[in-house]
């Protein structure tokens, strides 16, 4: 915990000294996307918020984040990418070894023109209009959904939530607005990736997904290559309503580059009988915050968090989940599980809460973390507050060291010290990776591989 | 030329002296059984020819097919065909007994390229044969199995592997009768002209069913005696006392 002090100061850091950052940067980026009044005033509001409100008083330390660098690439027109020669040699090595196709590499490296999936989406947006579903960049919603984008947009996460809520709220650009009708079941993952709108974006893209009553969707965020951009400070936000009886799962995989800052929202919020799934696992950026949020508001309302968090040198990740069980006989089920290695840093913060009006709940709440050598750091912090007696609450915190006769077993057995290493780390996180769709899995640990220099397929 | 020849072995664990002096020749074809009291280091020994880094040598040397292993990674040795079948085998959660085996074998037999269908075929002929139930394949390594069954477990992994030499260590110890049959059937199995076996145990019983050409006594640190079976029914009667000198 002590290391974690040195944020607890309520200096207001990001916004010192930003002349750029106002009322009028605001309405320019409106105007540019032609967006209704509504949505202009709710920049502007959340704008306010971000101006007065203190950092976080938890989590990672973000006084070098300076809110000048980011100005540049808000406003329209802006150059949003940078030359194949600024990418990263670490991450241009990455690619090479994952095999990204060229196309694909400069997309995700931020360069270039968008990466052609047009083909296959054009496949899917027939199939998916038959069945009512509605799958639109964010833009495209506000314009063409305004009724349904305002009764939900930021509901779930007002801007004054927290602080980079307000700075997402101001700035929010691009992302992805799904809409599945009454016991719809959508019959494949949909992916965010098709919404990658221009090269640059998706710093601060908003994701908005209502599941009505009895349907189900899959949605897949991100790739497991690792993205990269010029901006350095990555503020999305996921807002997710599924309805009486519907079921909604959620899989991201998180491999912004080793410069990024990653301070994203998510939350969903469930209804009667409703089922939510997050599966996430974060590997990239330099520092993260991401505790993705059930709130259980139906009765019978269930979650689910599988998570899996890998910190490596110089990253300091701070993941974890939040759920809060408002209604009765809802239930909820935590796995997260992290590694720390080569002086990487994982902090594990949970909260979990239980209403007064919450009876008959039940949650199980496992957090174990594995650490690979002396350098590396690892924490967990789970808050639990229960206000209601007939609860049935599971709570089991597992930190520990790579075991050397493991590592020794396994050699003896012939794998090189990196194999048996990338192997144990393979094994701990299967259940969560296992989670994830089969290529999303594969590519995971492949990464994971690769840090440790192994070569596992 | 022999396939293990450790000469006058000095080593420390933890700055404690726990091999004193030790002299072992082992030849290919040759299966010799090690019987000693608790704490004598008889595991140590083990430890040693695969190559344990928490352990340290201070004096002698282990020459395996001739070449000098000690400083060798446990892996290399494993490669070369060196193969220790452990007392208390570990847990890797997540991993599955079928994967793992696959990597070793494709590191150990770099040269054969077996498919993972064909490896499948020798997995379940292997497990059929040794009578272990197929579904310990797709079980995580040692997760939650019982005394027997990792024993049971690291005899299917010597079966498979194919080593040179393999070293033992009371792969009989915590047996029932018919677990008893199948490690030794298991072990009989690999005896053969291609293979040496150390076989360290504290009981008779195996030697009803395994036949050790050699039977050493090892007491605080090295072998103080070695003979045919016969020791071993020697041992059994009057104990390790009457060897100590
Ligand atoms: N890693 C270790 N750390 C500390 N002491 C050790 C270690 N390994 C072995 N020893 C000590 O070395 C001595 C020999 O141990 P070893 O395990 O080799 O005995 P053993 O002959 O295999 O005994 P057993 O029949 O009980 O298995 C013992 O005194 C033991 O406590
Ligand atoms: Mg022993």
């Amino acid at each position: 915990m002590s290391k974690n002090m040195k944020t607890f100061e309520e200096v207001n850091y990001i916004v010192k000294s930003a002349p750029g950052f106002n009322k009028k940067l605001i309405e320019e980026i409106s105007l540019s996307k032609r967006e209704p009044d509504w949505m202009k005033e709710l920049r502007l509001k959340s704008l306010e918020f971000f101006l007065k409100r203190p950092n976080p008083n938890f989590g990672v330390d973000i006084s070098k984040l300076d809110i000048n660098e980011i100005i540049p690439y808000l406003k329209p027109n802006a150059k949003k990418s940078a030359s194949w020669d600024e990418v990263p040699e670490e991450i241009k090595d990455t690619f090479e070894k994952l095999g990204i196709p060229e196309a694909e590499k400069k997309v995700l490296a931020g360069v270039g023109a968008q990466y052609d999936s047009e083909v296959v989406y054009q496949n899917i947006k027939r199939q998916l209009s038959k069945l009512g579903v509605i799958f639109l960049d964010m833009e495209t919603a506000v314009r063409e959904y305004p009724e349904i984008v305002k009764k939900y947009f930021m509901h779930a996460v007002p801007p004054n939530d927290h602080k980079f809520a307000a700075l997402h709220g101001a700035v929010w650009s691009g992302g992805s607005f799904v809409y599945v009708p009454e016991n719809v079941e959508v019959p494949m993952p949909l992916q965010a990736y098709f919404m990658m709108a221009s090269p640059g974006m998706g710093q601060f893209e908003h994701t908005l997904i209502i599941v009505d009553r009895g349907a189900k969707l899959h949605f897949i965020e991100g790739c497991s290559a690792p993205k990269y951009s010029v901006s350095n400070l990555h503020s999305g936000m996921v807002e997710i309503y599924v309805e009486e009886g519907a079921t909604m799962r959620y899989s991201t995989i998180q491999n912004w580059s080793k410069n990024t800052y990653n301070l994203n929202t998510k939350r969903a919020i469930v209804g009667k009988d409703a089922t939510m799934v997050w599966v996430s696992g974060s590997i990239g950026s330099a520092k993260t915050m991401l505790y993705p949020a059930s709130i259980l508001k139906g009765k019978g309302a269930r979650a689910e968090h599988m998570n899996i968090t890998y910190a490596g040198s110089g990253q300091h990740l701070d993941t974890g989940s939040k759920v809060i069980h408002l209604a009765p006989y809802t239930s909820s089920k935590v796995d997260a599980r992290s590694i720390s290695s080569d002086g990487g840093w994982a902090f594990y913060r949970g909260l979990l809460k239980v209403s007064k009006l919450a009876h008959h709940v039940k949650s199980s709440i496992e957090c174990s973390a594995l650490m690979m050598d002396n350098r590396s750091a690892s924490d967990t912090v789970p808050i639990i507050e229960v206000m209601n007696n007939e609860a049935d609450i599971g709570h089991e915190a597992r930190i520990g060291r790579i075991k050397e006769e493991q590592i020794y077993y396994l050699m003896s057995r012939g794998l090189s010290e990196d194999d048996a290493k990338a192997l144990i780390v393979r094994g701990f996180m299967a259940p969560i990776v296992k989670q994830l769709p089969l290529e999303y899995a594969i590519e995971f640990n492949r990464l994971v591989s690769m840090n440790f220099k192994s070569n596992l397929g | 030329m022999a396939l293990l020849k450790i000469s006058n072995l000095h080593a420390k664990v933890n700055d404690k002296e726990v091999i004193k002096g030790l002299n072992i020749e082992i030849n290919y074809g040759e299966v010799h059984t090690v019987m000693g009291p608790n704490g004598a280091g008889k595991t140590t020994l083990a430890n040693l020819i695969m190559g344990n880094p928490k352990y340290e040598i201070t004096a002698g040397e282990i020459l395996f097919d001739g070449k000098n292993i000690i400083g060798m990674p446990v892996n290399e040795r494993a490669q070369l065909g060196i193969f220790q079948s452990f007392q208390y085998p570990e847990e890797i959660p997540g991993v599955t007994v079928r994967n793992f085996l696959k990597l070793a074998y494709d590191t150990i037999h770099p040269n054969e390229k077996m498919s993972i269908f064909d490896f499948g075929d020798m997995l379940i002929k292997m497990s059929d044969q040794l009578k272990i139930d197929r579904s310990f394949l797709d079980r995580y390594i040692n997760v939650g199995f019982s005394g027997g069954e990792r024993k049971k477990s690291e005899i299917l992994q010597l079966n498979i592997l194919k080593p040179k030499l393999a070293v033992l260590d009371e792969t009989d110890s915590g047996l029932d009768i018919d677990a008893l049959k199948v490690v030794a059937e298991g072990i009989n199995n690999v005896i053969g002209p291609d293979i040496g076996i150390l076989l360290i145990t504290h009981y008779q019983r195996i030697l009803d069913y395994v036949k050790p050409h050699f039977v050493h006594v090892f007491i605080d640190g090295k072998i103080v005696k070695t003979g045919g079976p016969e020791v071993a029914k020697e041992l059994e009667i009057e104990g390790y006392e009457s060897f100590v000198v």
